[in-house]
């Protein structure tokens, strides 16, 4: 897959949020051992030293963690990821019911919409 | 140690000034774009680090001292213009920069020459333009070299190559060396860089981390250096 960038925003932070729904939709799972920061480098096509600042960032939110000399894994805290991946949930929705209210569709319509035109997995 | 640094730089063409008090430090690990419109100097600062052109006024060190030998043997310099002889095939080009180098890595430029599926016994004539700019950055890149200078390696190159060239910079970096990148074509480029140095009319008037610089004014590098210097 090819990442792409909005050299818009500090890629660093993009970068940090891509790692992030690897981690929530479990591309990377729990206790996993992450690539090295080199290799992530090459994978996503950025520079060492962007990536570098990512994963403090990750390591920050207490996302991932480094064991010493021996690279960085996911978390194994099962909860934190769950909270992680609530709080995406609640940006997307927040992003579904804004975009609705903008064709003029309460939120009680865009739950209905939601329901009648969402499909059996939820795309149609 | 810095491994260069610009004091009070001065450069001048029959009373010209082309550049004009640079004060300058590249540090290690870093890729560094240098920006700037055409004409504005980019070529000549390139040059001077290179010890290809002499200062008017000011002085560079290089890992503490004057640009010469020394500085000759950890800077591997992607000019502009082509300076390879194109009736040798690529082997022979090979040969030659294995002698002239010491830090040349055959073997990388083998495996990287592998992945672009070129013939060595071809000669440099007969490719084309693209395959000739990537052959190029090869051997650049195929130097274990402390400081890449990369003077527009993106001229007039397609899309995909671009990718290509993009990709082999960032592959071959390591965190010993830098890569210095000049090129007016920014938007293609931006994402790579640690750090941006804008130059206008011989002077440097921006330096600045190239995250920090977008966080500061909520913009593409492309777009910030578009408001700055509009014609």
């Amino acid at each position: 897959m090819k990442y792409t960038f909005d050299n818009e925003r500090p890629i660093y932070i993009q970068l940090v949020e891509m790692i992030r729904v690897d981690i929530v939709s479990g591309k990377y799972q729990k206790g996993d051992k992450l690539p090295s920061v080199r290799e992530l480098a090459l994978i996503m096509q950025v520079n060492p030293n962007t990536m570098q600042k990512a994963l403090s960032e990750l390591e920050q939110e207490k996302l991932i963690y480094t064991e010493r000399t021996n690279g960085k894994y996911v978390t194994k805290d099962e909860k934190l990821i769950e909270k992680t991946k609530k709080e995406l949930a609640q940006d997307k929705v927040n992003s579904y019911l804004n975009s609705m209210k903008s064709i003029g569709i309460d939120y009680t319509s865009a739950v209905n919409y939601l329901q009648e035109l969402g499909g059996k997995d939820g795309i149609s | 140690m810095e491994l260069v640094k610009c004091s009070n730089l001065c450069k001048s063409f029959d009373n010209k000034k082309i550049l004009d008090n640079i004060n300058l430090v590249i540090p290690r690990g870093k890729i560094i774009g240098l920006l700037g419109k055409n004409g504005m100097g980019k070529t000549t600062l390139l040059k001077l680090i290179n010890d290809l052109l002499t200062p008017t006024n000011g002085e560079i060190s290089i890992n503490g001292e004057k640009p010469g030998i020394n500085s000759k043997r950890i800077i591997s310099y992607l000019p502009e213009r082509t300076y390879l002889d194109k009736g040798m095939t690529i082997s022979q080009i090979l040969k030659f920069f294995e002698e002239f180098y010491e830090d040349f890595n055959k073997k990388k430029a083998l495996k990287l020459l592998k992945d672009l599926d070129l013939d060595v016994n071809v000669k440099i004539s007969k490719m084309s333009k693209g395959m000739q700019e990537k052959l190029q950055l090869i051997l650049v890149m195929s130097r274990d070299a402390e400081l890449y200078i990369l003077d527009e390696p993106l001229g007039g190159v397609d899309p995909a190559t671009r990718d290509y060239i993009l990709d082999t910079i960032l592959s071959n970096f390591n965190e010993k060396a830098s890569v210095i990148i000049s090129t007016h074509l920014i938007s293609d480029i931006e994402r790579i860089l640690d750090e941006v140095i804008f130059i206008d009319k011989g002077k440097i008037v921006l330096t600045s981390s190239a995250d920090e610089l977008r966080t500061k004014e909520k913009a593409s590098i492309d777009e910030i250096f578009r408001r700055k210097f509009k014609c």
